[in-house]
């Protein structure tokens, strides 16, 4: 049976008693998107600043348990001032972690992995996310794990299909 | 009788009782767990789990159907688990009044697709509480977006009981009144008889969710003066998988079916059907047999134990708990119910704990082998209401004891020390 220590990491108690990012941005300009865990009633709001197809600012709201909060800082502090496309691509990366393997995690376009070419990165590549690791142990908690980057994924999306629109 | 006599009647041991259940033995694989989640779900004993394994092993035919000397018997036992299913509750025509359903939120579907459907018109009310389950809260909401029904709510007070102060203004005019008879959150148990006499006032009929109360004290469904009650097996002790719905059987003889196919018709046509009798105008298709005697064998045993006892056990058992939650962490824990009362709370603790995640909490008690629940319950109104997204919550049965809630305690303090 797999232990505490290996969902409680120290980094993880750091992000969830001292979140990054933690906040609300004026929206708009700002976009703003709401993912919700039916299971638990967790909710978490995402503000997303993109521009010019980069992630200038993100701030994290809403409440939840340690690894649902600890992921959310953790993933704010990993995309802010990266692009869309590395945006995603950790996604992708991230979600491989948890051992979730969609097929079209890709954009509008219908874009597959391959086509949105990036390569998934592992663990040992994913600097202080790698510490949620040791939530694939405890298959409960994984969707705590991927809420916010759930969320990320969505706000992408309606940002693009926005900017998509005549 | 002495005093000393009556009490003597009333003891009920449940480490003794704890032998009964395979899944609570200190023998299990993986170790003996505390289990503080029979709100959820409660545990089965043994006789249950022998019930319907002897029926499948020497009995199992369809019912009503075959004409040969099983297929007889299948269908005597399963109606006659019935029987013992409704007088167990007070049916006074337990043959008749007695539908089995999968589960409760079966049982108030069928009476929003049935009785609602066919009596209740755009403009009409219903009277529910802030305090239900999703179970009878959402079938009421999909009927009001489908025909123009007005939803009200019973307020919840600042004691954790229901606010009955403008109960006849809320009631005026409602043709229905749907409440759960004790919080499977709260613990509140709800005083059915005022909401029934200002029901009766206003000419509305009421259905009481009984699915938090059966389990825990013995339930007469002609003194509490309800129209509809349901209640589900798994919580008392029972399978998954079977439910049911009492009503009065001039009310079942006026609603129409419910689910349609084998069993519910006395006569089909190819242009028509005529529906079968009560109760199986309400059973279409194969029903739970197994599962009908397996619930009969969980009533045999809880009349065995005596449902008095029962309650006894839990109202102190329940008292010692909050009591040792809150000597133990005071400020550092919220308890959402009333007050600790033999009559008024049930034994179903939800609380917050020093602002740890209740998903947090049930992961660190879970290594200390303790189960809890964690999370909204079913019942998000509630939480809004609370103000909280979340609680974790204990609930207690038979078959829990002092040390159980000992262990509670003491779990909570190794949370404390990782997330303090």
């Amino acid at each position: 049976m797999a232990g505490l220590e290996d969902l409680y990491r120290e980094i993880i108690l750091d992000h969830y008693r001292s979140p990054r990012n933690r906040g609300e941005l004026p929206a708009p300009p700002a976009h703003r998107v709401e993912g919700f865990n039916p299971l638990c009633g967790d909710e978490i709001v995402v503000f997303l600043d993109v521009v010019d197809r980069v992630v200038v600012d993100v701030k994290i709201s809403g409440q939840g348990c340690s690894i649902s909060q600890s992921s959310a800082s953790m993933m704010s502090a990993a995309i802010k001032g990266h692009t869309v496309e590395q945006a995603r691509a950790l996604v992708r990366s991230f979600k491989s972690m948890m051992s979730i393997h969609e097929a079209h995690l890709g954009t509008e376009d219908g874009g597959t992995e391959q086509a949105a070419g990036a390569e998934i990165l592992g663990p040992d590549s994913l600097g202080e996310l790698a510490a949620l690791q040791g939530v694939v142990k405890f298959p409960v908690r994984i969707k705590c794990a991927t809420l916010s980057w759930n969320t990320l994924t969505q706000g992408l999306d309606e940002i693009e299909s926005e900017a998509a629109a005549p | 009788m002495s005093a000393s006599r009556t009490a003597d009647a009333l003891a009920l041991d449940p480490r003794a009782l704890r032998a009964d259940f395979p899944l609570l033995s200190p023998e299990r694989p993986g170790g003996r767990v505390v289990y503080l989640d029979s709100a959820a779900s409660a545990q089965r004993p043994r006789a249950v789990l022998d019930a319907m394994d002897e029926y499948y092993t020497t009995t199992h035919a369809n019912v009503h159907r075959g004409v040969y000397a099983i297929a007889e018997e299948a269908t005597r036992r399963y109606e006659q688990a019935r029987v013992t299913i409704g007088r167990f509750v007070g049916a006074p025509r337990p043959a008749t009044e007695i539908v089995f359903t999968k589960n409760v939120t079966e049982a108030i579907n069928l009476v929003a697709y049935t009785w609602a459907r066919k009596e209740l018109a755009k403009g009409d009310a219903i009277v529910l509480s802030e305090v239900e389950h999703h179970a009878n809260i959402v079938p009421w909401l999909m009927l009001a977006e489908e025909r123009g029904i007005e939803l009200r709510y019973i307020p919840l007070g600042a004691d954790y009981h229901l606010d009955l102060s403008d109960l006849d203004k809320l009631v005026e005019g409602a043709r229905l009144v749907s409440v759960t008879s004790a919080s499977n959150v709260l613990g509140t148990v709800v005083d059915l008889a005022p909401i029934v006499a200002a029901a009766r006032r206003a000419g509305a009929l009421v259905l009481a969710d009984g699915a938090q109360l059966v389990p825990h004290r013995p339930v007469d469904v002609s003194l509490l003066g309800v129209d509809f009650f349901g209640f589900t097996g798994h919580k008392m002790l029972g399978p998954t998988g079977i439910g049911v719905l009492w009503a009065r059987e001039e009310l079942l003889e006026a609603m129409p079916p419910f689910l349609g196919g084998g069993e519910m018709i006395r006569d089909v046509r190819l242009d028509g059907f005529t529906p079968n009798e009560l109760p199986w105008k309400f059973e279409a298709g194969t029903p739970p047999i197994a599962e009908a005697i397996g619930l009969e064998a969980a009533v045999h045993y809880l009349e065995g134990v005596g449902l008095d006892a029962v309650h006894e056990h839990e109202a102190r058992l329940t008292a010692y708990a909050i009591d040792r939650l809150r000597s133990t962490y005071g400020d550092e824990i919220t308890i959402f119910g009333p007050e600790p009362d033999p009559v008024r709370r049930a034994g179903v603790i939800s609380f917050a704990f020093g602002g740890v995640h209740p998903h947090d909490v049930a992961q660190v008690l879970d290594t200390k082998g303790i189960c809890v629940r964690a999370g909204h319950h079913c019942a998000k109104p509630l939480m809004r209401r609370l103000g909280v997204g979340a609680t974790t919550r204990a609930s207690l049965y038979l078959y829990n004891d002092e040390e159980d809630v000992d262990e509670l305690v003491r779990g909570l303090g190794e949370v404390h020390k990782l997330f303090g």
